[in-house]
């Protein structure tokens, strides 16, 4: 909306006339240079996002890029250019960074892998469970957010103590319950993929929950009403009033849970160090052990770039998919 | 609950985490570059050349300046420091000293970013092994001026904690204390299975296990797989008679015979039943103060914590293993930053804040350290104090190697072995041989960023 205000201002954006930000607040007449005006109220509004913005996501990026082509210790006088050496030794599996790099790429994309459908799907029926008018409505709600206001560490820290094989609460009840209860849940593969996707999903689905559940509420009752009239069953109601209503918001989930999830390092940071041995350590994680405890900047930033790759690629199929369906 | 458990040299912790978290992916750019970058470069054209002005003589009498003062005694030592601060204080009426104290795993993200930009300590206190590190990154400057004005001499210190402040020829750091690995016991435990003696070498440590087991704690020694492990990894090491770093640090050789071995027992601990399987971050010590566990091995900073738990524990230098006595040990040294040698004032004032802290670590043994000059400890600071018995094996403690970088070199190669090893996911040998390939290609790395 706002770019196609400030095209068509024609020619003239800012540089015209610099409004002071005093009469921006006295709802400005028509009268008088209207387009002009018009030109310039939409960049007066996005400025304070545009300023964030360009500080915290732009120049980073594009410092991000600068560093990437430097051998970048910022407490070292010296920081050579390299060129595209970071980039190559990200490439070259003689190198030690290969293998340290990969390896945590692999580990991120099992995560996103399990953790994603995961966390489409519950929380979808979660919210459609929650959008029941039924007593104590409003306590289940709350109930399913509560996980996501407490930080990462204190989920990481209380669950390291609930899953640990040996002392851990979880592996103590499942044998009361006669059920295996030696699982090394935060030491042994593939246990531990259960347990950082586990408490992911219960930490984080009452997020998308909350989405979901805004959008289920946006869709007409008369549609609904519509169909019953039509005679569709409930599966069938789901099916061709509920889901085509819900698919915006559902491309937003999927998008943003992708992004979370491929982001992944809190979980793994605390609740297994990255172990066992580096198997839980993901792309993040192995980026801020290069660039933060390792001071090798512009290798973390060529990594990041590398990561950055591959989830403009995912989230354009991601669009694309939405958008073919939608056709 | 976790600031009780781990209070030291521990890497990875949860607050970390939170900066971590944020300065991660795209931000990372910004992290490492904007003013901080440029500064770098300026501040790193002079390194030395700073101090020695006029000749320090242990006072300060120009106009009233603040220090700066930075730790990471987060611990049961951290009172003890702050009354030493506070003495100072009232003892120096124109040096106010503000200490800041901040978890050790932070402190070393923290200090290189905040002395580049003007922002950090002046003086501070920071581990022997970091020293190097902080050195070639020009962070810290030489002290010989005032090691020699002071008179302290490597007589008044173990060699090895005296020399491994030695940077390129120039001393970085004033020992503080020294501390070490040590074997904490349940005495309750010791006493039901009949073990008067804590044990002292494998035969008698595998003897007490095996009471123990008789006794009903079955599984007495927790082998843990993440920190402290590949502390177990190099005292076992050094004891078997090998060196983690080939002596000089110059290249890893974790997969000599002595090191192999060295994991093969801490595998074995698993494998025959004194330890379970999978013991994971901070388990085995959680347990120890739960008596789950009779035996655990952890540094002496725990000795506080295990104090006011009421854990009935006992305490003993690590047994011997291998052929010789030998336990990994670390050191706190003080430091003045290269942002104090800016100001001549401050210099001066830094110079008498360490030099009057250096005498008092006799005090400082009260925070369960181990006082690192000889005449403090020959002068009775320790009697009747727990470490007191590890104090007398000083002389077997090893330390590592004065090389830059070397703790992420420990982190990254060394420590996912020790783990993966002790799991039992792989061979010793196998794992510690592509460690240290690993290990050598990283402080081969180090050495061309840092200049050599």
């Amino acid at each position: 909306m706002s770019t196609s205000a400030a095209t068509r201002s024609e020619g003239t954006p800012i540089s015209g006339s610099v409004v002071p930000v005093g009469t921006g607040r006295r709802r400005p007449a028509r009268r008088g240079g209207g387009v002009d005006r018009a030109g310039i109220t939409p960049w007066l509004f996005l400025a304070p996002f545009l300023a964030l913005f360009l500080t915290f996501v732009i120049a980073p990026a594009v410092l991000g890029a600068w560093i990437s082509l430097h051998q970048w210790d910022y407490t070292l006088p010296g920081k050579p250019f390299v060129g595209l050496e970071n980039y190559a030794l990200l490439f070259d599996p003689s190198s030690i960074t290969f293998d340290a790099f990969w390896e945590s790429m692999r580990a991120t994309a099992i995560f996103t892998v399990f953790s994603v459908p995961l966390l489409l799907v519950v929380p979808l029926l979660v919210a459609l469970l929650m959008n029941q008018a039924f007593p104590g409505r409003n306590l289940f709600r709350a109930a399913f957010f509560a996980p996501y206001v407490l930080g990462v560490a204190v989920i990481g820290v209380l669950w390291r103590y609930l899953l640990d094989a040996n002392i851990g609460l979880v592996n103590y009840y499942l044998g009361l319950l006669g059920l295996p209860d030696d699982t090394a849940w935060t030491t042994s593969t593939p246990a531990v993929w259960v347990t950082l996707v586990g408490v992911t999903v219960w930490w984080t689905l009452g997020f998308n929950a909350v989405i979901y559940l805004a959008g289920l509420q946006d869709i007409s009752k008369e549609l609904y009403e519509a169909a019953r009239v039509d005679g569709a069953n409930s599966w069938q109601q789901f099916w061709n009033v509920t889901f085509p209503g819900l698919k915006p918001v559902l491309s937003f989930v999927t998008l943003v849970t992708i992004i979370a999830s491929a982001n992944m390092f809190g979980q793994s940071y605390i609740m297994t160090e990255g172990g066992p041995g580096t198997a839980t350590r993901t792309a993040i994680y192995q980026i801020a052990e290069s660039g933060l405890r390792n001071y090798r900047m512009g290798e973390a930033a060529a990594m990041s770039y590398v990561l950055t790759f591959f989830l403009v690629l995912l989230s354009l199929g991601v669009v694309m998919l939405f958008r073919e369906r939608k056709g | 609950m976790t600031g009780t458990t781990t209070t030291w040299t521990r890497v990875p912790r949860p607050l970390a985490l939170v900066s971590a978290v944020l300065a991660a992916g795209l931000t990372l750019a910004a992290c490492g570059g904007g003013q901080s970058a440029d500064e770098a470069a300026g501040g790193g054209a002079e390194p030395e050349g700073s101090g020695s002005t006029t000749e320090f003589d242990g006072t300060y009498d120009g106009p009233a300046v603040e220090l700066s003062y930075w730790n990471g005694f987060t611990g049961g030592d951290g009172p003890f420091m702050e009354d030493l601060v506070t003495q100072f204080n009232e003892e120096h009426e124109n040096i106010e000293v503000t200490s800041n104290t901040i978890q050790w795993a932070d402190f070393y993200q923290r200090v290189p970013a905040a002395v580049q930009a003007g922002e950090g300590p002046d003086v501070g206190v920071m581990h022997l092994d970091q020293l190097p590190t902080h050195a070639a990154r020009n962070i810290i400057i030489p002290l010989d001026d005032l090691t020699e004005s002071l008179e302290l001499t490597a007589d008044d210190f173990t060699e090895e904690v005296w020399d491994a402040a030695v940077y390129e020829d120039q001393r970085y750091g004033i020992p503080l204390d020294v501390h070490s690995l040590a074997m904490y016991y349940n005495t309750e435990h010791f006493e039901a299975a009949g073990i008067t003696e804590p044990p002292t070498d494998e035969a008698s440590l595998m003897e007490a296990l095996d009471k123990l087991q008789a006794a009903g704690y079955e599984t007495p020694f927790w082998m843990p797989t993440l920190w402290p492990s590949h502390l177990y990894f190099l005292s076992l090491t050094w004891q078997n008679g090998g060196d983690p770093y080939g002596g000089d640090g110059s290249a890893a050789t974790y997969d000599e015979e002595a090191g192999v071995e060295a994991l093969e027992w801490q595998r074995s601990i698993v494998d025959e039943g004194y330890s379970p399987p999978d013991v994971a971050i901070d388990s085995q010590y959680q347990a120890f103060k739960n008596g789950e566990t009779s035996i655990t091995w952890d540094g002496i900073w725990q000795i506080n914590d295990l104090e006011e738990t009421g854990t009935p524990y006992g305490i003993a230098p690590v047994p011997t293993i291998g052929e010789e006595e030998a336990v990994w040990a670390n050191s706190h040294h003080f430091f003045i930053t290269t942002q104090a040698a800016d100001d001549p004032d401050k210099l001066e004032a830094s110079k008498v804040f360490l030099a009057w802290m250096s005498e008092q670590s006799g005090a400082w043994a009260g925070s369960g350290m181990i006082p690192a000059r000889l005449s403090v400890r020959e002068a009775g600071a320790m009697d009747g104090m727990p470490q007191e018995v590890i104090a007398e094996q000083i002389d077997s403690m090893r330390f590592l190697p004065p090389v830059p970088g070397l703790g992420g070199v420990q982190a990254e190669a060394l420590e996912p072995a020790v783990a993966e090893a002790v799991l039992g996911s792989g061979e010793p040998a196998e794992l510690l041989g592509e460690a240290a390939e690993q290990g050598t290609a990283l402080i081969e790395r180090n050495r061309e960023s840092f200049g050599g």
